[in-house]
């Protein structure tokens, strides 16, 4: 019991490191920093390699480790986020996340992919107290936390730059007029964070043993969702919201076992955004006081795609291709107008109803397993199974998130990405070990499982996707969930129900991300838990976002540049992530409404 | 039975201790024009984001045409019939003029909206969402009738203001111009055909042209029997359109009766202006 509750302090203790540099960016940027995910790997990684390569002592790596990452976060936002943040939160948050992938996959290129032995550079069972034992590593590690948040709080309270952070955190715009160096203030909450972030990873690593370029992931979401639980911005929250995280994890698995890890820390964040919609320590306040607000909603005007363009398009789309191109053309092809119909649906819930989901993951794993059991156990054809798919994962998907809709703000995308952790965990638990010899399509009793079968039918299947979007976009429904996304307190004050149109425009997208879902399973005739990941929900967001993030066609653009023009670079997979980082980035710079919006 | 529309009773909220609004009763008749002046942080506006449910209260009655609604939240109030506007301009940045509008008549459509009186019963709300969504996809001849209804009513909004506008018709709210922001709230709320429009600050930011066009169609809006409760600052305005005002102070009602009555009233004077001028008069 006791040996528990220490490992829950020490998980606890490397998400409220991570936590506190999130919450920190977040208060004085109101950017969620993904590239503070990568600080937990690379600070790993770099430690293993002065310790276990050069074999330098363990104090002196981890002061090199906070050199390193300060360096690297302060020129990551000078060259990136900062010019960046300027556009849109949202293109900032992107940029962020590109920046993560570039930094996850140099460092793989570095140190290579392989999970590395971190050494024991401290007794972990020396003490022992009654029966509870422990060491001298995990003394050094919770007093090194402790000791930083001490000195934290002072500097934030009575430091002058501390202040400054305060500050600008409650009122950028008022600092700036106050003739507080905003942007400073913003470097040193940057190279606060990113120093957290390499110390919590050096932590992680030296609490499981074990260090690897992409370990960053699970520990950052994991610090994200502290943040989030104790809510944004509040530091005291923060570690708070840590602390608890790892101790609930650690119990978590004590009893359920390792799979039940992330069910229980996303169904406690769920919890705690229902109950407390502003976090444990947050506030939300009562009108949100921009009275534009538009939530994350750019500016700009949608392109005119003149007829002959679609018409193109659609002839080289649905006729050269299918005709003239190879297997390893048209399943490419095929990728790309799965994600398209994915993207398409996933339109309206982002960019009309604005609510920025983050686990779409779920729902499309929904639609792959249920058309999958469908036809493997029940008497369903492909043509019967994959409509009936796309309503199970809105069902479910619906029914899994109906509480959260009143979570607020950047709020309800963490509800989302739990909802959508929280069903891929429960599919796991439930069938770990992946279906085989999934049917294709037959028609007349000629098998459709072809590469131009599969091509053929997933482009009909996108065409009436835009076709219905188009038809809801341009009804009085889709103008009043639009509403919805651009102010919450005036479409209220119109008698929009918001909560409620929020849920069907996720239900929509969640139907479409199922049939697209069902339409994967079919292709691979495999499918496992694995494929179902964090990557391909921020996938599907970064498609709506590249193409426009509320245009259905835009995601048929995203899709193409994304998936088509990747799949290009596929003979070089390191240096694949980094091209699709550099794109994200110079969309986000060059046209942050997207690839179809002109910038206004 | 009242021959009220709007009932306010004994109505109170707080802020961490600070009373914004401190027990105040008023009535509005249907047809009536009342406005509430007062100096800055005497309440007003939180006494209209209570009677809109935008916040909710601490305390209090709310009666609109006999129908409590205290205790609603926002969306149920508009339904009952209550629209507003917002003191900085709240439009659907990201939709046209003419949509902005569209959304506005929500709350009166019937045919697009199928089994709507489920949509506050807890485990059923999810029927009338899907039937809606049916409605946008497929349509029914009485829904396309009532699509037909909702344009015509959009076209006489923008008629309303339509040298403004009609040329900005189906240009994003968010290129508009403050003056035409606000114009497009008030179409919007219109729309919503209310029984009882709640307009707050409407000539916030508006210069001298602007405003004398704002008080014709406030004027309008009178005598087309359209009830209203306004908060505005600009005295003149409001002694012309209003049939009563009420003033408040520290979240209490310190005066109320015919614009004349207010006008002399000691009171009143003191509080708002200072000893020294009268309401509305000049400077000395």
């Amino acid at each position: 019991m006791f040996d528990t509750l220490i490992a829950g302090l020490l998980r606890g203790n490397v998400y409220a490191l991570g936590a506190v540099g999130i919450s920190l960016v977040f208060g004085v940027m109101n950017v969620v920093n993904f590239a503070q995910f990568s600080f937990f790997g690379l600070g790993a990684m770099l430690a293993w390699f002065f310790v276990a390569q050069i074999g330098l002592p363990f104090w002196l790596a981890l002061i090199l480790v906070v050199v390193i990452c300060s360096a690297l976060g302060l020129v990551i936002n000078i060259a990136v986020v900062r010019p960046l943040a300027s556009f849109l939160p949202l293109a900032a948050m992107l940029s962020t996340y590109a920046v993560s992938q570039i930094l996850d996959n140099v460092s793989q290129i570095a140190f290579t992919a392989q999970f590395r032995v971190f050494p024991k550079v401290l007794p972990t069972s020396d003490f022992q107290v009654g029966n509870m034992r422990f060491g001298t590593s995990d003394l050094v590690m919770l007093g090194f936390t402790a000791a930083t948040m001490v000195v934290m709080a002072l500097f934030l309270k009575y430091g002058k730059i501390g202040r400054a952070i305060r500050a600008t955190a409650q009122d950028q715009e008022a600092a700036l007029q106050m003739g507080i160096p905003v942007a400073l203030v913003q470097h040193v909450a940057f190279v606060i964070a990113s120093a957290l972030g390499g110390v919590a990873g050096v932590f992680i690593a030296l609490y499981v043993g074990i260090a690897n370029p992409t370990s960053g992931m699970n520990v950052g979401m994991t610090s994200f969702v502290a943040a989030t639980l104790g809510g944004l911005g509040s530091l005291v929250g923060a570690v708070i919201g840590g602390f608890v995280l790892g101790i609930l994890e650690a119990f978590g698995i004590h009893f359920f076992g390792d799979s039940a890890r992330e069910i229980v820390v996303f169904v406690v964040l769920i919890a705690v955004l229902i109950l407390r919609p502003g976090g444990l320590l947050g506030r939300v306040p009562l009108i949100s006081t921009e009275p534009l607000t538009g939530t994350f909603l750019g500016k700009g005007r949608p392109l005119r795609i003149p007829a002959w363009v679609w018409l193109i398009a659609a002839v080289i789309g649905g006729v050269v291709v299918p005709l003239f191109g190879g297997d390893y053309l048209l399943m490419t092809g095929t990728q790309v107008l799965i994600y398209a119909i994915i993207a398409a649906g996933f339109t309206v819930t982002a960019g009309q109803a604005g609510v920025l989901a983050l686990g779409q993951a779920g729902p499309i794993a929904l639609g792959a397993y249920a058309s999958a059991l469908l036809t493997l156990h029940l008497p369903f054809s492909f043509w019967t199974a994959v409509p009936t798919a796309g309503l199970v994962a809105a069902v479910i998907a619906s029914v899994l998130a109906a509480p959260i809709w009143g979570v607020k703000g950047h709020y309800i995308s963490i509800a989302t990405l739990g909802v959508g952790t929280v069903i891929v965990a429960i599919i796991r638990l439930v069938e770990p070990q992946g279906i085989y010899g999934i049917p294709g399509p037959q028609w007349g009793g000629v098998s459709l499982s072809t590469p131009v079968g599969f091509y053929l039918i997933d482009f009909v299947v996108l065409l009436i996707t835009l076709g219905l979007m188009w038809r809801i976009r341009n009804s009085h429904l889709g103008r009043v969930i639009s509403s919805v996304g651009s102010d919450e307190v005036a479409a209220l004050a119109s008698g929009v129900r918001v909560r409620d149109y929020k849920a069907l425009a996720f239900a929509i997208s969640a139907f479409f991300a199922g049939i697209g879902g069902a339409l994967l399973a079919h292709q691979y005739t495999y499918i496992d838990p694995t494929i179902f990941t964090m990557l391909m929900s921020l996938l599907v967001v970064t498609i709506v976002i590249m193409g426009g993030v509320s245009l259905p066609h835009g995601a048929v653009v995203g899709a193409l540049v994304l998936i088509g023009a990747m799949e290009l670079l596929r003979f070089t997979p390191e240096l694949r992530i980094i091209v699709y980082g550099l794109v994200l980035i110079g969309v986000v710079r060059f046209r942050p409404g997207g690839v179809l919006v002109r910038n206004s | 039975m009242s021959a009220h529309l709007l009932d306010v009773v004994g109505l109170e909220r707080h802020f961490d201790g600070l009373k914004a609004v401190d027990g105040i009763s008023f009535s509005v008749a249907p047809g009536e024009v009342v406005s509430i002046i007062g100096p800055n942080g005497s309440g007003k506006t939180t006494t209209l984001n209570l009677v809109t449910g935008t916040i909710p209260a601490h305390g209090g009655t709310i009666t609109l045409d006999g129908v409590r609604i205290d205790h609603a939240d926002t969306a149920r109030i508009a339904e009952q019939g209550v629209a507003r506007t917002f003191q900085n301009g709240r439009v659907f940045a990201t939709l046209s003029v003419a949509d902005n509008i569209d959304v506005g008549l929500h709350s009166t459509l019937h045919a697009s909206r199928p089994f709507r009186r489920l949509s506050g019963v807890f485990l059923l709300r999810w029927i009338p969402l899907l039937a809606e969504l049916f409605i946008a996809v497929v349509g029914t001849p009485a829904s396309r009738r009532e699509q037909r209804r909702i344009e015509e009513v959009v076209e006489t909004e923008i008629h309303r203001f339509e040298a403004r506008l009609r040329p900005r018709r189906d240009d994003p709210a968010y290129s508009l111009s403050y003056a035409n922001r606000r114009r497009t709230e008030i179409a919007r709320a219109l729309a919503l055909q209310p029984k009882l429009l709640v307009l707050d600050e409407p000539t916030a930011g508006m210069n001298q042209t602007e405003t004398a066009e704002v008080l014709s169609q406030l004027l309008e809006l009178k005598a087309e029997g359209q009830t209203i409760l306004l908060v505005e600052h600009k005295l003149d305005l409001v002694l012309t359109v209003s049939d009563r005002v009420i003033v408040m102070d520290g979240g209490r009602i310190i005066a109320q009766g015919s614009p004349e009555h207010v006008r002399r009233d000691p009171a009143v004077v003191e509080a708002y202006l200072g000893r020294r001028r009268g309401l509305g008069g000049e400077p000395e």
